[in-house]
């Protein structure tokens, strides 16, 4: 492998261009806005950074954040992965339709998403109505927030395992089934490895989705200081005050903390497929 | 290379050719504006353009863009174009005189009334009927009132409201500095959501149905009366608050560019005539003009108003003692609390 030339023939010709127009391209969309990002946080000191970073209320929020993006991303992978399999294996009536809703998340304007879950979800709501005398609050606390980062993150999930899933070959299962495996021991030995990695990818996308989420959420969150205040509202509480170094300092932490993640489920999933082959 | 220059020349001599064309044909304006004056100014702008006709002047159109105060703030010290900025606090404009250097310091001298054509002040908007019985800010901080507010660190009108809440205990028999802490922290206590904006806000209690009591601007209060029912809200109103002044001014640096400055001076004149006035007062804002605040004074009930440069001494010293990072609002949320 590694000793392939990088310029070989190929069928498709214009390898130079097509790679100097992929550096050019994200360049110019992705690392030009980042680098901005680092040269205005720049102009801050180390104990400036820290003291901007680590305050308590940042620090509160960060767990609001992390948490219910983590969570909401756990029960996508999950229920995403259910959901996916229905579209695939099962034939429903108005499958079609069950499949593009799927998207609606993705196509919706999330200030739209928030202020209609925040009425569903309030206490005079569809759905809150009946949750509020139970005693569970959802609107205007942490739990909204959590099924804000559900709704909007449902899509990744579906979308990346729905094409694995189709590819899978039924005859696989077959042949389980005649070597004497159970149901639960073919999804376990057999599906399951198999899916892991998209599984895996989708859960990213959504945790990550989650924790960039603002339109959504803030409609739904109640804002509370310590309590249910996410990050990306502090980055606007900062740029408010005309803080542009300290809401780029604090986008920065938010910068490598998902780039970490990233990297950590990238690793998982080389691990992952290793262990399948 | 080549191609582009002579592109670019071609441009340049366009432009050179098309600017003096333009300037006796239409001329255009950017009013960049906060949320509740959109109707207000949809309203002037119609009012203005004939008026600018009847004096002469050629046909006007003037644009507006509307969102939180501070985000209208950034955009303009980011270049967005506008001509005039009529903003919520004097606090956004005096950081784009600062920030951006796109006007002169003393920007507020240049009309009358610190640059305020018109004023608001802060109410109560409760349910109708008052049923938790809210008269005055005392009732505000009862252990069974639910009070919806915005955030004042990212919305402009909240200020407004904690200073107005700050200004009332302060001015109480024996009213100190500590005491209008301790009745401010226990006000916030009652707040159960702290919307980003005060349109989120006005949405969270009249739609939502959340919390005992809104405090709201006056012409945000009309409003979501009138749009939403008599029959479900009415206004309180206390007997102290602040005078809200929401100023305007012109944006020197893109005016003297785009050539503009003669219609946009007079723009912003024009609010302060019997006929601009008058719009203001429709929509409920407070009339500065004796005689128009006169005759719609059966609209606005006389209420005591004490004003930010003699509480608080001017926006720079309020914004920096309460609503900076580490201020007392700060610490009314800090941790342990």
């Amino acid at each position: 492998m590694a000793t392939r030339p990088i310029t070989r023939t190929t069928v498709i010709p214009g390898f130079g261009p097509a790679l100097g127009y992929t550096v050019f391209y994200l360049s110019l969309v992705v690392l030009l806005p980042l680098s901005a990002l680092a040269v205005k946080t720049a102009s801050l000191t180390w104990g400036e950074f820290l003291a901007t970073v680590a305050a308590p209320r940042v620090l509160a929020s960060y767990r609001v954040t992390f948490g219910a993006a983590l969570a909401a991303a756990g029960v996508n992978a999950v229920f995403g992965l259910l959901v996916a399999w229905v579209l695939v294996r099962y034939r429903v009536p108005g499958k079609r339709l069950i499949d593009a809703l799927v998207d609606l998340p993705f196509a919706l304007p999330t200030a739209v998403a928030g202020i209609t879950l925040s009425s569903v979800y309030a206490a005079n709501g569809w759905i809150g109505r009946f949750l509020e005398p139970r005693g569970i609050e959802v609107a205007f606390t942490p739990l909204g927030i959590f099924v804000a980062m559900t709704f909007i993150g449902l899509p990744f999930v579906v979308r990346t395992v729905q094409p694995v899933l189709e590819e899978l070959e039924e005859e696989i299962e077959e042949a389980a089934a005649c070597l004497g495996a159970t149901r639960w021991q073919t999804f376990r030995r057999v599906l399951f490895p198999e899916l892991f990695p998209a599984a895996l990818t989708g859960f990213a996308l959504a945790f990550a989705r989650g924790v960039g989420e603002y339109g959504s959420i803030i409609f739904i969150a109640g804002n509370m200081p310590m309590v249910s205040e996410i990050t990306p509202l502090l980055i606007i509480t900062k740029l408010e005050q005309y803080d542009y170094a300290g809401a780029t300092a604090i986008a920065t932490v938010m910068l490598l903390f998902s780039f970490l993640m990233l990297l950590a489920v990238n690793l998982l999933q080389k691990w992952s497929r290793r262990h399948a082959a | 290379m080549k191609p582009i220059k002579t592109i670019a020349a071609a441009a340049a001599a366009f432009l050179a050719l098309a600017a003096p064309l333009g300037a006796r044909a239409e001329v255009s304006l950017l009013n960049v504006s906060y949320d509740p004056t959109r109707e207000l100014y949809q309203d002037y702008n119609a009012a203005f353009a004939a008026h600018w006709k009847g004096k002469g002047g050629g046909p006007v159109t003037v644009k507006q863009s509307h969102g939180g105060s501070g985000k209208q703030a950034r955009a303009v010290i980011d270049g967005l174009e506008a001509d005039v900025v009529t903003l919520a606090l004097a606090y956004d404009i005096d950081e784009i005189a600062g920030k951006a250097k796109l006007i002169p310091a003393n920007w507020q001298k240049r009309l009358p009334h610190n640059s305020s054509p018109y004023t608001s002040t802060i109410v109560f908007l409760v349910r109708k009927g008052n049923p938790r019985n809210i008269r005055d800010w005392n009732d505000l901080v009862r252990p069974d009132v639910k009070v919806i507010t915005p955030n004042p660190k990212t919305s402009g009108g909240a200020r407004w409201n904690y200073l107005a809440a700050w200004g009332y205990a302060l001015k109480q028999k024996g009213g100190s500095e500590a005491t209008a802490r301790d009745f401010v922290t226990r006000l916030y206590k009652n707040v159960p959501v702290l919307d980003s904006g005060a349109r989120g806000a006005t949405t969270t209690f009249v739609q939502r149905g959340q919390g005992d009591v809104l405090l709201a601007w006056e012409n945000e209060a009309f409003l979501a009366v009138n749009e939403l029912g008599k029959d479900k809200f009415q206004i309180v109103v206390p007997s102290v608050s602040i005078l809200a002044e929401p100023p305007v001014t012109v944006v020197d640096k893109v005016v003297d560019r785009k050539g503009t400055r003669a219609v946009a001076e007079a723009y912003l004149k024009y609010l302060y005539t019997p006929a601009g006035q008058e719009i203001a007062a429709k929509h409920y804002y407070r009339p500065i003009d004796k005689n128009v605040a006169a005759k719609y004074a059966p609209v606005f009930p006389k209420v005591k108003l004490f004003t930010i440069d003699d509480t608080f001494g001017g926006w720079q010293a309020a914004q920096k003692k309460h609503f900076a990072d580490g201020g007392v609002f700060d610490r009314i949320y800090g941790p342990g609390k």
